[in-house]
């Protein structure tokens, strides 16, 4: 229940950042449209995909430590860390290829765009990187339950943590569901 | 004075355990909810009273402007009262402290829901404090915005905003846990027969005041944390020069201060709603108008924070829309005034110190409450706003209401907290100047700003002196009041009298276990069978 609680909570922080990108995208839509077009598809794609991904083996791994499948559990969650790590490194070169472009706040390049072009990359930050942070979080927290599985603290009869470790990967997998299509869709 | 044994245990909950060689680590891995309230209570008042310190500079310095600091310290001096009071005392205020230690009790549970997480929330809460303190010493100075932040000068100004912004964060971040622990602990760990209608009004402020927490603060953190992206890394949401919008921040941030502002006074009336009944022997008139007025404030609230806006640039829909819905908070408010002032109707009223100071606080709130209405109403807002009315406004409803509220708890559960009796004829002489001095200072105000003394100015024509001398004596007497509430609270925690365990006649669990709280709460849960304030079904 208290993950549930706190799960709404951070609806309600990256809430505030979809607030502002509507909000903008309504003053500044052609800008929004043409910044979109400089986002790299592929690589959104292809994490979009890793990430879905993870949730599914995440998913599993819970099913797995509920009929008592130890190993399989552990194997299921070492691919969601590994997933989670491959998503923040495609997202590293995502970002170092527009930084090289000279894309990022307050850069001499970004501050020539048209004012729409300013935010929506500010956004795309923004939002990005606290999500990139959300993910970080939840590698570092589901490597704990890995430990906590394998040492025996979470198995069949007790493993309300990896319950709600699973929430919360669901929960980072939902919001970047919706910031794919808002920054690489939308052109 | 009713008693009903000594109910002396010895040191209760404050006896080591000794698990740690130092006291204080004792006390800091603790995750005991008495433990944590009280080191909660004693950080707040010490905010408090450095707080109140700060105002007074400010009073005394309006005396005669530029004699006693300059116009730049001025400017930090009412940023740091604000941040201070706001975002140390009163937010936190009453839900940390007296929530902490008496909502299990009140509840009949041995604990909160997650004792690991109050425990690391009261870790935040002094993270969050050290670095708003750390902002006054660091390079560029103490913020200097107003503790509202509003952008685009608090993106470009020197002072160290930075650093206090990412305390307010990590404050709230520490107030999302609280508000979690205590909307869990209400629903799940009701002693056996507490249903929903048994509980104590204050325990439904508290669950009221635990939505509005997680509500709201996920917004400020958000919107503060854009404040300090923009600062940092040169983020422009709300700077006019890359396409922001300034604008956009004030209504972030009132989306978030404006529930905050019932995150402060939902609670307080819980706390009167306890003390009411008590001292007049009666049960609580209307029990259940004044708990479901209590949600019924806390939805309403959430659609109102346009009205901090009336003058920033808004359309005349959306602005009448605001100023009718803000109208709408009086309905709940004055439910539970009504209330209380039925539940004193033909009671024996004992007339200890906790009672005076909560009827002050329905007569200081109500006045609050109405000159709310006065600028929650278009026409006169665009006459009063930012002007000294405003802060008569909302000193009358945080001090006057929240603020007494907490003096009223200190005083009615200082014997369950501590095992001592205060003494009564200072705790009534501390009130009394208190109160007079209170009046004296922001009535003035009330007046000064219909007048149009624009506020956070650091001078003034000649015309608004006397207004200005008045407050500021009025000022005097409220120090006064203050030194000898406190002088007399923290000289009874060494030489009061032992406290027997029920002094006022309570009705409510907490009075059923001995003073001070022993370590387990309750030998065994109670089940519970009747309601909270049952006075009449004893008399019968």
């Amino acid at each position: 229940m208290g993950m549930w609680f706190f799960l709404f909570t951070e609806i309600l922080f990256f809430g505030g950042m979809f607030l502002l990108y509507s909000i903008y995208r309504y003053k500044y839509a052609l800008d929004f449209h043409s910044g979109a077009a400089e986002e790299n598809i592929i690589l959104g794609t292809i994490n979009t995909c890793i990430l879905l991904t993870s949730s599914f083996t995440i998913a599993l791994s819970i099913g797995a430590i509920k009929k008592g499948l130890k190993n399989l559990s552990l194997r299921l969650q070492f691919a969601t860390i590994l997933m989670g790590l491959a998503f923040l490194v495609i997202k590293y070169f995502e970002w170092t290829a527009k930084i090289n472009l000279g894309i990022y706040p307050d850069s001499p390049v970004l501050l020539k765009l048209s004012k729409g072009e300013i935010l929506f990359f500010g956004l795309y930050y923004v939002m990005t990187g606290l999500h990139g942070l959300h993910v970080l979080v939840g590698v570092v927290v589901i490597s704990f339950m890995f430990y906590f599985t394998r040492s025996g603290t979470i198995n069949r009869d007790d493993n309300a943590r990896l319950e709600n470790t699973g929430l919360y990967w669901h929960f980072v997998d939902i919001v970047w569901i919706y910031l794919y299509p808002l920054f690489y869709l939308i052109t | 004075m009713i008693s009903e044994g000594t109910g002396d245990t010895g040191a209760g909950f404050y006896e080591r355990t000794k698990k740690y060689r130092w006291v204080i680590a004792e006390w800091m891995m603790s995750t005991d909810h008495k433990r944590i309230g009280v080191m909660y209570l004693m950080a707040l008042l010490s905010f408090f009273s450095v707080g109140v310190v700060l105002g007074f500079t400010i009073r005394l310095s309006l005396l005669a402007p530029g004699l006693l600091v300059g116009q730049q310290t001025y400017n930090e001096l009412f940023t740091l009262h604000g941040v201070i009071q706001i975002f140390l005392f009163i937010i936190p205020g009453i839900p940390v402290a007296f929530g902490n230690i008496f909502l299990p009790i009140l509840i009949g549970a041995k604990d909160v829901a997650f004792p690991r997480i109050n425990r690391l929330s009261w870790w935040l809460y002094v993270t969050g404090a050290i670095l708003v303190l750390t902002s006054i010493l660091m390079k560029g100075g103490p913020p200097d915005t107003g503790w509202t932040f509003y952008a685009p000068y608090s993106i470009r100004t020197p002072a160290n905003i930075s650093t206090a912004v990412m305390g307010v964060f990590v404050l709230g971040f520490s107030s999302i846990l609280t508000g979690l622990n205590f909307v869990t602990t209400i629903h799940r760990m009701r002693a056996p027969g507490m249903g929903w209608f048994r509980m104590p009004a204050f325990p439904w402020t508290l669950y009221a005041t635990g939505w509005v927490q997680m509500l709201a603060t996920p917004v400020l953190a958000i919107t503060l944390l854009f404040i300090f992206l923009g600062r940092v890394f040169g983020v422009g949401f709300f700077d006019p020069t890359k396409g922001g919008d300034p604008i956009l921040y004030e209504h972030l941030f009132w989306m978030y201060s404006h529930p905050a502002v019932y995150i402060m006074v939902l609670p307080a009336m819980g706390i009167i709603s306890e003390i009411v009944p008590v001292f007049a022997r009666r049960s609580l008139f209307g029990y259940v108008a004044v708990c479901m007025s209590a949600l019924g404030i806390a939805i309403v609230g959430y659609a109102v924070w346009g009205h901090h806006m009336f003058t920033s640039g808004m359309s005349d829909t959306a602005r009448v829309i605001f100023s009718f819905v803000s109208f709408l908070v009086a309905v709940p408010s004055g439910v539970k005034i009504f209330n209380w002032v039925s539940t004193l109707y033909k009671g024996s009223i004992e007339t200890d110190a906790p009672l005076l100071f909560a009827l002050s606080f329905i007569f200081l709130f109500s006045i609050g409450g109405l000159t709310g209405l006065i600028i929650g109403a278009l026409a006169t807002n665009l006459h009063l706003h930012g002007t000294y009315f405003i802060v008569g406004h909302f000193h009358y409803v945080m001090f006057g209401g929240a603020g007494f509220s907490i003096l009223a708890a200190l005083h009615y559960w200082f014997p369950k907290i501590t095992g001592r009796m205060y003494d009564e004829r200072f705790a009534k002489l501390g009130w009394l100047n208190l109160f007079i001095g209170f009046n004296i200072l922001y009535f003035s105000m009330f007046v000064l700003g219909f007048q149009g003394m624009p506020r956070r100015y650091f001078d003034y024509p000649s015309q608004y002196h006397t207004g200005h001398v008045i407050s500021t004596m009025g000022s005097w007497f409220l120090a006064i009041g203050l030194v000898i509430i406190f002088a007399n609270l923290i000289r009874s925690i060494f030489k009061g009298v032992k406290a027997p365990m029920n002094p006022w006649g309570g009705k409510t669990l907490e009075w059923t276990i001995p003073s001070p709280l022993p370590r387990e709460n309750f030998e065994e849960i109670p089940v519970i069978t009747r309601g909270p304030y049952s006075y009449e079904e004893e008399a019968r």
